[in-house]
């Protein structure tokens, strides 16, 4: 039998084809709306940023206080960036020193050491770490870490102060630096290891000269990563931390401080309903600098991790 | 030319010499340092777990399932967590009704339909960043938008407005899942549907999104999670502090971890058993609960998938 064959023919159902485009369309929508989130939060942010500039009138001179006593006071519109990006350094120094030896130790023994037993039975354990709300670790602090440990050993004026905030984010964030190390140490090939072994090499000397150098970028990911959650995180900072909003200039660890984020809930959630004004207003200012701060940390991490992806 | 002679030729120190292994001091003390910090993780996890638990066992013995119907109170004694559980219950509904599909539709895009352009690879660099945005950044989004812009909707400060921002901010994790589990599908199920005419639509609705299922749930089971957790982007849209007499979808609102971090900073009140230590750790019971029911319920739906795709 012959005949002629249209294109027509082999389009199929119009009426399916035409829901598969439909669909399509909707699926993309739903994409887009991740772009849009984007898009909404820069330009909640500088409009924010620039509304604030305009009610202090451009004067990034204020923003770096050289006063006798310099600090970070909103209401009586005295806004110290040194003090908020000072107290977020200080809390993200100490927590990166909890974090990165408790991080980097348990991601090593999970990944070369353990048996695969105790491996099946400490891995969940490490996610569950990871799973614990941040307000809970803000309480363990208040109700345990100051009281109980930093209280005892240092004896601190205040009991809430930077290093138990530090500390507390830092518990905080071991899940992190220890799950992103593990996955670039189980990435590193087998063979690596096996050659080493070959030549004789101990156990000790394969780990620390051959499979941690091969996953170096892997780990310095983990550790911007790591970083960044510490600097962004809220909570623990705002309860343990110290400060209600405004203080002076400290660098003690055992000062009570304020972070960036802690200066933003406070001025957003403040005992004032004014939601207007200086006050108010350099809540944006200080997230768009938060924002370009941990977006930067996490575009460096990524590319350490495409960087381990790549190699092997 | 020279001989080499092996002295006391038993066999018995050669094997020993060739045999002798880990007994090295450097290998002896990397096994004890990791096993160290591993141990220290641990040891970190269970206080605060025994703390959380020490200190609610007051309240979980002496007023039982009271604590969980009761109104937010003045006397630590009286005080229930009725708002709390009421705001948490409405803000994992939210995330349920928009992330979820709003996510899943994202990832099935971003996986099966988009082409692998620039722009493409643009969008998924944004969601990946998205997902690291300090979480009180989304809250000053969701002051603006949800509080401001949609006041209509949400009536301000309301509930719905905090289920829309945290909906929002679990939106990435929930693409970024999903988008794992619908790339982990093998292509041979999609080849088998096209060969049989099926469009793209029928492939992903029938064999796709079935077979990626358990993934995308373990996603949304991490999303909700991660919600009910979280409290700055709450103080952002304004959660209240104190007493509140009344819940409603419009009014004000407070959730779990409201409670939480009010209550854990008040001063322990002279008199009776339960402090507002003990009422703040009983809310951080009930939170960790029903957190970590979902995280190992994330865990459990993991290994179902992972056994089954390596079954398969």
């Amino acid at each position: 039998m012959r005949g002629t064959l249209d294109v027509a023919d082999l389009r199929g159902d119009p009426r399916r084809r035409s829901r598969d485009k439909r669909m399509g369309g909707l699926l993309a929508g739903s994409a887009a709306v991740s772009v849009l989130v984007s898009v909404l939060i820069l330009f909640v942010l500088l409009r924010g940023a620039i509304d604030f500039m305009r009610s202090v009138d451009w004067d990034l001179g204020m923003l770096v206080d050289d006063g006798a006593t310099p600090g970070w006071f909103p209401r009586r519109e005295r806004f110290d960036l040194l003090t908020i990006v000072l107290g977020s350094l200080v809390m993200g120094v100490i927590a990166m020193l909890v974090a990165l030896p408790l991080g980097l130790g348990t991601a090593v023994y999970l990944s070369e050491y353990a048996p695969t037993r105790v491996r099946r039975v400490v891995k969940p354990i490490v996610e569950v770490l990871a799973g614990i709300p941040s307000v809970i670790v803000g309480y363990f602090a208040l109700n345990f870490i100051a009281p109980d440990v930093v209280d005892r050993l240092l004896n601190p004026v205040n009991s809430r102060n930077m290093l138990v905030a530090g500390l507390a984010i830092g518990i905080l964030v071991v899940p992190i630096m220890a799950s992103i190390t593990e996955d670039a140490l189980r990435a590193v090939p087998q063979s690596l290891r096996e050659a080493s072994f070959g030549i004789g090499a101990r156990k000790s000397t394969t780990t620390i000269r051959v499979v941690i150098p091969a996953a170096v970028s892997g780990i310095v990911a983990a550790f911007i990563i790591a970083t960044s959650r510490a600097i962004g995180e809220t909570m623990v900072a705002t309860m343990a931390g110290g400060r209600d909003g405004s203080g002076p200039r400290v660098l003690s660890p055992l000062d009570p401080g304020l972070t960036m984020t802690a200066a933003m809930t406070n001025a957003a959630g403040g005992t004032d309903q004014v939601k207007a004004g200086a006050p108010f207003q350099v809540l944006f200012f200080v997230g768009l600098l938060l924002f370009l701060v941990t977006l930067l940390l996490n575009l460096v991490g990524d590319r350490f991790v495409q960087r381990v992806r790549q190699k092997y | 030319m020279t001989t080499v002679e092996i002295a006391n030729t038993d066999g018995a120190d050669v094997r020993a010499a060739l045999t002798r292994r880990e007994r090295q001091p450097s290998s002896t003390v990397l096994t004890l340092v990791l096993l160290v910090t591993v141990a220290t993780t641990l040891l970190i996890l269970f206080i605060l777990l025994t703390q959380v638990v020490s200190r609610a066992w007051p309240v979980v013995t002496g007023r039982g399932t009271e604590f969980l119907t009761e109104t937010i109170g003045s006397e630590p004694s009286l005080a229930g967590i009725w708002p709390g559980l009421f705001g948490s219950f409405f803000i994992g509904l939210g995330v349920l009704l928009v992330s979820v599909p709003l996510g899943v539709a994202a990832a099935i895009y971003l996986e099966e339909y988009a082409p692998n352009s620039r722009v493409t690879r643009l969008v998924i660099v944004n969601i990946r960043n998205l997902a690291g945005v300090p979480a009180v950044i989304y809250g000053v989004l969701g002051l603006i938008i949800f509080v401001g812009w949609l006041r209509p909707v949400t009536n301000g400060g309301s509930v719905i407005a905090a289920s829309l921002t945290l909906a929002v901010l679990v939106l990435p994790v929930v693409i970024i899942t999903s988008m794992e589990a619908i790339r982990a599908v093998p292509m041979g199920l999609r080849d088998a549907g096209y060969g049989v005419g099926a469009s793209r639509w029928e492939v992903t609705r029938d064999h796709v999104i079935p077979y990626a299922m358990p993934g995308i749930l373990t996603g949304t089971v991490l999303a909700l999670a991660r919600a009910l957790g979280e409290a700055a982007p709450l103080i952002m849209v304004g959660a209240i502090t104190g007493l509140l007499p009344e819940t409603s979808l419009t009014g004000n609102f407070t959730a779990l971890p409201m409670l939480i971090y009010n209550w854990s900073g008040r001063p322990s009140t002279s008199g009776g058993d339960i402090g507002w230590s003990n009422a703040s750790a009983a809310a951080g019971l009930v939170l960790l609960v029903l957190v970590l029911a979902f995280n190992l319920l994330a865990i459990l739906l993991r290994n179902r998938f992972e056994s089954r795709r390596t079954g398969t």
